[in-house]
């Protein structure tokens, strides 16, 4: 397992509580735990996967997403198994509408 | 119509219960993980695989648990098996009116070794503890993993279990059975095999799954209520004269059906005409049928 860390600092756009769950950590697959957190402003992302030694496209994927999003004061825990990028982009997405829209799930 | 086998164990939940209605146990975000999976350096997940809490099933106060398929095949260890123990015991300290269990499982997480199988035989004493307290415990059972080894005996210990045809209950899974019986005795590749075997309709007919219905979210939420107004109406706790009748009924299939190759031939004894065309039916058909036909079951 591998544990990469981004932050992204002075955000846009805050969530609500509480906090939502997308995903299933499954072959190719990954979850994704969004909640909202004091952090000055930032976006913090924690990601363990299963796959090792894709640091920079996983950054190039957060850049991304932070480039669409522009969260603050977020926490975002991913146990990923093995998640294409393209999968990884789309649970972030469904995990910020999720929480941007107030569904449970 | 929503297909249960593929959604996921919270969208289940979610089409099972009343919306909106389920209060989770140690959710997420509480991230009470594996500490044994996190030891072998293997993903985890932060419910462990398990959704536990209390909902509305029709109005009715339920306490419910769902087993994630996708992670580990649902497989049992120690903190999903607590999760579970936490929600029955729960349910008998502020009396629900039933517990309805989704389930979906290849058994112990055999990473985690003896904790994995203590944690099963605690679901099962608690499972037991749940009934003898008047409170009925459904066993929904339609996920692709199906239901298999220490959980699959777990769903026999409830009171009711309910079916698709998709669904599968037993306690080795074709794979492990043909491992140990050769490949001439079982092909775990045969699919149509494999179903006729452990799948919905077969458990139905022998009466182990009182009920068989479509691969429909809503089916399932329906047999469920009805099942609940069924333990109403009976004592729901497990006595020695119901165990003395279980093991009279297994005695009875063994005896009358233990030199049968196929389930297809069983089919045929219990007088289903064109047996061969059983799998093909769907779910309502299949009830009227096995209203006549089925052989006596614990439910």
């Amino acid at each position: 397992m591998e544990t990469l860390n981004f932050r992204f600092e002075q955000g846009q756009r805050p969530i609500a509580p509480p906090a939502r769950l997308v995903g299933v950590v499954s072959s190719g697959n990954l979850e994704v735990l969004i909640e909202p957190a004091a952090l000055g402003g930032a976006c913090d992302v924690e990601v363990h996967t299963a796959a090792l030694g894709f640091g920079g496209i996983w950054q190039a994927v957060m850049n991304d997403f932070h480039a669409r999003w522009g969260l603050a004061d977020v926490r975002i825990a991913i146990n990923d198994m093995g998640a294409t990028p393209a999968v990884v982009s789309l649970r972030l997405d469904q995990a910020v509408e999720s929480a941007l829209a107030g569904n449970p799930i | 119509m929503k297909s249960y086998l593929e959604a996921t164990a919270r969208a289940r939940i979610e089409a099972v219960f009343d919306g909106g209605s389920f209060r989770e146990f140690m959710p997420p975000a509480s991230r009470v993980i594996s500490p044994h999976l996190a030891q072998l350096d293997a993903p985890v997940s932060f419910d462990d695989g398990v959704a536990v809490g209390a909902a509305r099933l029709g109005g009715m106060k339920v306490f419910a648990a769902a087993q994630e398929g996708g992670f580990m095949g649902g497989a049992v260890g120690e903190v999903h098996g607590a999760k579970l123990v936490g929600m029955l015991r729960s349910a008998v300290q502020h009396r629900a009116e039933a517990v309805v269990l989704l389930l979906e499982s290849g058994g112990v997480r055999l990473h985690e070794a003896n904790a994995g199988l203590i944690a099963v035989s605690e679901v099962m004493r608690a499972v037991l503890d749940t009934r003898a307290a008047g409170i009925p415990v459904l066993a929904l059972i339609g996920g692709s993993n199906g239901c298999f080894g220490g959980m699959g005996i777990v769903a026999r210990c409830a009171n009711v279990v309910i079916m698709s045809d998709e669904a599968r209950l037993g306690m080795s899974g074709p794979e492990v059975i043909e491992t140990a019986s050769g490949v001439e005795d079982f092909d775990s590749q045969d699919r149509a095999l494999v179903w006729r075997t452990t799948g919905g309709k077969h458990r139905t007919m022998m009466g182990d799954s009182a009920t068989l219905v479509d691969d429909d979210a809503a089916a399932f939420r329906q047999a469920a209520i009805d099942a609940i107004a069924h333990c109403k109406a009976q004592p729901v706790q497990l006595t020695l004269a119901a165990l003395e009748a279980e093991q009279q009924m297994l005695a009875d299939r063994l005896e009358r059906f233990g030199d049968a190759d196929d389930a297809l031939d069983i089919w045929t004894a219990l007088g289903v005409p064109d047996a061969q065309q059983l799998p093909l039916l769907d779910a309502t058909s299949f009830m009227r049928l096995a209203a006549t036909h089925r052989a006596g079951g614990g439910q």
